[in-house]
């Protein structure tokens, strides 16, 4: 690209070409065409209104990782806490007002043995009720693949260098599980705030490719 | 509902079928050994889900730890790596 601003525009005339965003409504894939053919209907027999389904995809889009740091956060700073999130995370979800959704979930800690790396290498199987929903690479085919295969180099390319006396253990959520990384908590957040902690306990973090990590 | 046929620490073997369906058991670890980490509880089965319908008797759920050494025999890391995979029980068999 040309070095001039989008400002600069205004001011010459367009005697160049200039790259254009492709549009994206090509044909309509099969689900595509079917998702549209089941609402509309079930709009028009009145089983649903459109501003319902709207609020319901506004209310899934507005899920965020907030809901995992504040679990992450509490465990850190409370050892029956952190008792209860490994062995009952249903109920340790429940005591701070994190929604669970339909899937169980299974926490696992990392150490100072231990790495965990959360992937889903049949589709896109993910936390969404506490991590909202997934960033797009977790969905790619590449992510997917090599997160078994080669994990810590997936890692690496995360800049996630993990020392090989610290056994890595990738989780394929290949089933009716959902999988949450404790993070190891950071040296330096001695007297730290529940909340300022939660603030360091990333998405990544809670799948695994980063390390928490001072501001 | 059944009891589960295998129990934490069992070895167990995924059978190496090749079937079509919509399965849950990755073909990367079928005709693995591993280990039983834990048992996750019995659920429908997702195979017959998949097809409407009702997926009963519900089935249990296993994770297995497998040895990345293992599952890859080019596998690039120390020979304590692991990878946890969750399996129904008629994709196990006794190792």
């Amino acid at each position: 690209m040309s070095g001039h601003t989008h400002h600069d525009h205004h001011d010459h005339d367009h005697d160049h070409p200039h790259p254009t965003q492709p549009d994206v409504d090509g044909p309509l894939t099969y689900h595509q065409r079917l998702e549209i053919a089941v609402r509309e209907l079930m709009i028009e027999k009145g089983v649903l209104t459109a501003d319902e389904v709207r609020r319901t995809v506004e209310a899934m889009d507005a899920r965020s990782p907030a809901g995992g740091a504040r679990v992450v956060a509490r465990a850190w700073t409370d050892p029956a806490y952190k008792q209860t999130l490994m062995t009952d995370p249903s109920r340790a979800l429940n005591q701070v007002g994190v929604e669970v959704g339909l899937y169980k979930l299974v926490v696992v800690e990392n150490t100072d043995a231990v790495h965990n790396l959360v992937v889903c290498t049949l589709c896109s199987c993910y936390p969404r009720a506490i991590l909202g929903l997934p960033p797009d690479w977790y969905k790619s085919r590449a992510y997917r693949s090599r997160a078994v295969r080669e994990p810590r180099t997936v890692m690496a390319e995360f800049g996630l260098e993990i020392p090989d006396d610290v056994a890595v253990r990738v989780h394929d959520s290949t089933a009716d599980m959902r999988y949450l990384v404790l993070p190891k908590r950071p040296k330096g957040t001695e007297g730290w705030s529940e909340t300022r902690l939660a603030g360091i306990v990333t998405r990544d973090t809670m799948i695994g490719v980063a390390e928490a990590r001072l501001p | 509902m059944s009891q589960a046929r295998f129990g934490r620490g069992d070895r167990v073997r995924v059978r190496r079928a090749d079937v079509p369906g919509h399965l849950r058991t990755p073909r990367y670890i079928r005709g693995h050994e591993g280990e039983v980490e834990r048992i996750c509880g019995f659920f429908a089965n997702p195979e017959e889900l998949a097809f409407n319908r009702h997926g009963l008797p519900r089935r249990a759920l296993y994770r297995v730890r497998f040895r990345q050494a293992d599952v890859w025999p080019d596998y690039d890391g120390p020979a304590t790596d692991t990878i946890d995979v969750e399996i129904y029980e008629h994709w196990l068999e006794q190792a």
